[in-house]
């Protein structure tokens, strides 16, 4: 894995937001109740955090806060619907399980193969969990360069859905501005 | 019996009623790449189904943060623990199962 | 309350017994990791149930540590395999 070089202010910038995340997790785990009914022991139960938190913070800052992307907010606004729609997607995924595995519809496997149009690493990660969570489909290989996923489906209705309707590419697309 | 503890328990049922149905495709299904899909999926919602109802039963305290915070940390690496064992197993060379070839 | 919660725990636990079969009976190396890895599944929400039953809050830290390390186990083994070594220089 090879280090981005990042500059000054970044690099302080994700040091503390780092920091401030990690001692926030820290808190809401152990210790937020004291804080509501013993108030002047704050420095004493809070000084393990702090550094628990600091040793954390040291290690890992680089992969924690990446360098910017474009438009990360709208990206975040569009994700939350994705993932309503995403959980409806595991509930169906488990009912088409059930069925194939008491006799109702048949197991006929196969693998195929398509191209997209995402490029980035976020988005190529979000498409290939989505397809393992959609009903009949768990995703084999990822190629970067060209967008390739090679797909093992479960029967011919779950590998239609990704080939020719390409519903979920339509989805994925929009909220990543079809990078 | 109070309403909370009847929703919970129906709950619970559920989530136990799916595991079984993982456990049941597991022995059942005749190659490695569809019982992966029968345990990665049936497990990971029965997982997430038995957390709320064990939520539900408690109420807005500390605890329930903890336990939302365990089904969702599994919401995301189940699918990824899956991907990576089935890639393993392609990138072997492990036959692939057709219909109508012998059980393996 | 204990009541459904033993219930289903003793259900969960007797899946356990049966998922077993397919680790000691599996042709080849994957169906074992499979099973192994169905029964660190069923682990974390068995300590979770096992904490409601004894009345004790602490054991969802503890299924909050053995997911994660579960995680971790099946990633290294699947690499392994794939490679036939752990890190290539």
């Amino acid at each position: 894995m090879d280090l981005v070089e990042m500059k000054r202010d970044h690099r302080a910038f994700a040091i503390i937001l780092t920091f401030c995340v990690m001692f926030a997790f820290w808190m809401l785990l152990s210790a937020w109740t004291v804080y509501l009914v013993e108030p002047y022991d704050l420095f004493v139960v809070s000084s393990k955090g702090i550094l628990a938190a600091l040793i954390v913070t040291f290690l890992t800052y680089e992969i924690f806060v990446p360098n910017r992307g474009e438009n990360v907010l709208l990206k975040m606004q569009r994700f939350i619907p994705y993932l309503g729609w995403e959980l409806w997607q595991i509930y169906l995924a488990t009912i088409d399980v059930t069925k194939r595995v008491f006799g109702i519809l048949e197991v006929d496997p196969r693998i195929i193969e398509f191209d997209t149009t995402l490029r980035s690493d976020f988005a190529l990660v979000t498409f290939g969990n989505s397809i393992t969570l959609t009903p009949g489909t768990i995703t084999i290989d990822i190629e970067p360069e060209k967008g390739r996923y090679i797909v093992h489906a479960i029967a011919k209705e779950p590998a239609d859905s990704l080939t020719v309707d390409q519903i979920m590419q339509k989805k994925v697309g929009y909220v990543f501005m079809e990078e | 019996m109070l309403a909370i503890d009847v929703v919970s328990t129906v709950f619970l049922a559920l989530g136990a009623f799916f595991m079984i149905t993982g456990t049941i495709g597991l022995l059942k299904f005749p190659d490695f790449y569809t019982r992966l899909h029968a345990t990665g999926k049936c497990d990971t919602l029965g997982q997430i189904l038995v957390i709320i109802g064990c939520m539900i039963y408690e109420g807005f305290t500390l605890i329930t943060i903890k336990l939302l915070m365990v089904s969702a940390f599994y919401l995301l690496v189940g699918p990824a623990g899956t991907h990576a064992l089935m890639k393993a197993a392609y990138v072997t060379g492990l036959p692939v199962w057709k219909k109508g070839d012998k059980r393996m | 309350m204990i009541l459904p919660f033993l219930v289903v725990g003793i259900i969960i636990a007797s899946t356990i017994l049966v998922c077993s079969y397919r680790a000691i009976r599996g042709p080849g190396t994957f169906n074992r990791i499979v099973a192994a890895n169905v029964i660190g599944t069923k682990a974390i929400v068995l300590l979770i149930l096992a904490g409601y039953i004894i009345e004790r809050p602490q054991f969802i830290d503890i299924a909050l540590m053995y997911a994660a390390i579960a995680f971790i186990g099946t990633i290294i083994i699947a690499k392994y395999v794939e490679r036939g070594e752990l890190c290539s220089r």
